[in-house]
């Protein structure tokens, strides 16, 4: 139990730490690479709770995909960061009042015990989390019971390919492509032509 | 053990769902593959492809069971949306073909879009599930906002399309928050489950009433049904007209059938609690649809706000609730499809001075020009309004019988009120085809291909002769189970 105890503030201290250094740092790429360093500590914790996979999610999702995003944005997108930063005090009254408003919602959560009224037998399966992964669990009820809604989620991602190809590519004319068979196929003879230039007429 | 899922015949009620999302990929491909007049043979792919779904839906009729963990349910009235939902899609990928190639939209993938879309009404016709319920919206939906903007150099076709995907992604939020509070409060995402549990109640509970009302918004916006139709003439104005067609045919019918399904399958023990809500969007969107439409000069907006109208009237049965509720919605919805698509069959082959039809005043005059379709539209503007001899007065005659059984005097009246009040604009239009006095020389041309004519055709032949026949309709809506 120390142990778990050990892991669970190492990573949440990171984890809030590395939150923290994301809007204070100068550097905008160190601001994200903070991030991705928080996502990471996230992660951990997801795994101490036992939620392995959405561990895996939250770093493939998130840092994989989202992360990377935000720093091609920094990098690509010439921004002023430094005036972005002007009004920065002026946001605090704001910021504390909502975390004022998660402490006091926490506080409620603590002080009434919702567990004890809670009535309703048919659900709250509890996944045993010694005996089964939950990525295998998921994957067998994803794969069998909800394998219908699977496929459509399936079918609604392609949708939303074709939609986006259909609304963005454009065909342009007159555009020069390399064409590597005809490159490959190229005949040394016949690429180089040689002519006799008659004197005063040219090629025509 | 699995083995035995894959060898059930049972599995037919999907068949029809696998053969239209296979052949759309199918036809993705051959869109791609075909080099001369890949829209126009996509298109002609696609409407054989709905075809043979009609087919197969209707050869799987009356299996009347649920399959797939119940995600999946399959009935008569289900079936009988189902083949509203692909005849309507037919229809409209025929009638607009020859629009979009005269306004140069030539992707091969807007008919593909529109196959997915009805991919998706169909599950969401026949979701018992709130999962799959939801996505098939979304899948419906996602094909519908691409389509809306699928004209790309036009801001208005993107201002219609952002609109209508922003406040799409709004209501599926809202819709999304009622279904995990049902959940959370009955345990349950099947809709037999979900009723299975609230027999035990007399009352539903604070969050259960929540949960409803939220998923019931949804639902209307989806419907365009009053106080969530804003999206509704803009994006109907904005959108090319074809995909205007489209969207005033097909997806409304799909909507109609998932509400009554949401209505009457996990709530139909707590008819006083939706019905108050349906009540209003009832009434509100009757008038509305009356009023606003009086205003309006554009042809597209007109047909948004009539539209929303019938949505009105369409409900009153569903507060009835009682057996002619279910045959009332059915009638209601056949008459709706095959006046629809008659409309929007003349719309889309009338070009005024080599522009397409926008506005109702330049018919002027089309009465001596055209009197072949100066008639048509005539009639159908009259069966839209409910006069006697066509169709749409015998959507309107059985959900007043309906509503009358189940002594809703009040809704009834108001409902009569509302379609007095609509007749003006429908008529209107016959005022100016035919009264309206032109000094300008007449420059209308209709030209349409004989495929659309057909449709023309078949559709106004129903809307006239529906009097001396109507028992075809009425004998199968009579016998819709739920």
């Amino acid at each position: 139990m120390f142990l778990y105890s050990l892991t669970f503030y190492l990573f949440s201290t990171i984890a809030v730490l590395s939150a923290l250094m994301v809007i204070s740092a100068r550097n905008p790429v160190h601001s994200v690479l903070f991030l991705i360093f928080s996502f990471v500590n996230a992660a951990g914790l997801f795994v101490l709770l036992g939620a392995e996979f959405l561990a895996m999610i939250l770093i493939v999702v998130y840092v994989g995909a989202v992360a990377v995003l935000f720093l091609f944005v920094v990098m690509m997108l010439d921004i002023n960061f430094v005036k972005l930063r002007e009004g920065f005090l002026q946001y605090l009254p704001f910021g504390a009042l909502l975390g004022l408003v998660l402490v006091i919602e926490l506080g409620i959560l603590y002080l009434t015990d919702t567990s004890s009224n809670f009535n309703n037998s048919q659900i709250l399966l509890e996944p045993k989390i010694n005996e089964t992964e939950n990525t295998k669990m998921i994957g067998q009820l994803l794969y069998t019971k909800y394998f219908y809604l699977f496929q459509i989620c399936g079918i609604i991602l392609l949708v939303a390919m074709i939609g986006s190809i259909t609304l963005t590519l454009r065909d342009k004319g007159g555009v020069k492509k390399q064409n590597i068979d005809n490159q490959n196929t190229l005949d040394a003879s016949k690429a180089i032509e040689k002519k006799k230039v008659k004197l005063g007429e040219g090629i025509k | 053990m699995k083995w035995q899922m894959l060898n059930n015949i049972n599995n037919i009620i999907f068949i029809p769902e696998i053969f239209l999302a296979l052949f759309s990929f199918i036809s993705l491909i051959f869109g791609l593959y075909v080099k001369k007049n890949a829209f126009r043979q996509t298109s002609n792919f696609a409407v054989i492809i709905l075809f043979f779904t009609i087919i197969l839906v209707y050869l799987d009729n009356y299996s009347n069971f649920a399959d797939y963990e119940n995600l999946f349910e399959n009935s008569s009235f289900i079936s009988f949306f189902k083949i509203l939902v692909l005849l309507g899609s037919i229809s409209t990928i025929i009638i607009t073909k020859d629009y979009f190639l005269a306004i140069k939209l030539k992707n091969f993938e807007i008919p593909i879009l529109f196959l997915f879309s009805t991919l998706g009404m169909m599950l969401m016709i026949s979701s018992n599930n709130l999962m799959s319920m939801y996505l098939a919206i979304e899948l419906q939906s996602l094909s519908l906002y691409v389509a809306a903007a699928i004209k790309r150099d036009s801001v208005t076709s993107a201002e219609s399309g952002v609109k209508y995907f922003i406040l799409g992604a709004l209501s599926s939020g809202i819709l999304l928050y009622g279904c995990s509070l049902i959940y959370g409060f009955t345990g349950s995402m099947n809709f037999n489950e979900i009723n299975f549990y609230l027999l035990n109640y007399e009352n539903l509970n604070m969050g259960l009433i929540f949960g409803l009302v939220f998923v019931m918004v949804g639902l209307a916006f989806k419907v365009s049904a009053v106080p969530f139709h804003m999206w509704t003439p803009d994006v109907y104005e904005g959108a090319p007209n074809s995909v205007t067609a489209f969207f005033a045919i097909v997806p409304k019918i799909a909507g109609v059938a998932l509400i009554y399904r949401f209505c009457l399958v996990p709530f139909q023990n707590f008819y006083l609690d939706w019905s108050q809500i349906v009540f209003f969007l009832s009434i509100a969107s009757m008038f509305l649809g009356a009023i606003a439409a009086i205003a309006q000069t554009n042809i597209k907006r007109l047909l948004a706000y009539s539209s929303i109208g019938h949505i009105g009237y369409i409900l009153i049965a569903l507060i009835a609730a009682n057996d002619n509720a279910v045959k009332a919605a059915s009638i209601y919805m056949f008459a709706y499809m095959v006046m629809n698509i008659g409309i929007f069959a003349i719309i889309l082959s009338i070009k005024v001075k080599n522009e397409f039809l926008i506005n109702i005043y330049e018919l002027k005059g089309l009465s001596k020009s055209n009197p072949i379709v100066s008639l048509s539209i005539s009639i159908i503007m009259l069966s839209m309004a409910g006069i006697p001899p066509f169709i749409g007065f015998f959507g309107k005659f059985y959900v007043f019988i309906a509503a009358l059984q189940q002594e809703l005097y009040l809704l009834s009246i108001l409902g009569v009120l509302a379609s007095v009040i609509s007749a003006f604009y429908y008529l209107r239009i016959i005022k100016i085809m035919y009264f309206d006095d032109n000094t300008e020389i007449i420059n209308i041309y209709f030209k349409i291909s004989y495929q659309a004519k057909i449709i023309l055709f078949i559709s106004l032949f129903i809307i006239i002769f529906f009097i001396f026949y109507p028992s075809f309709l009425i004998n199968i809506s009579s016998n819709l189970i739920l």
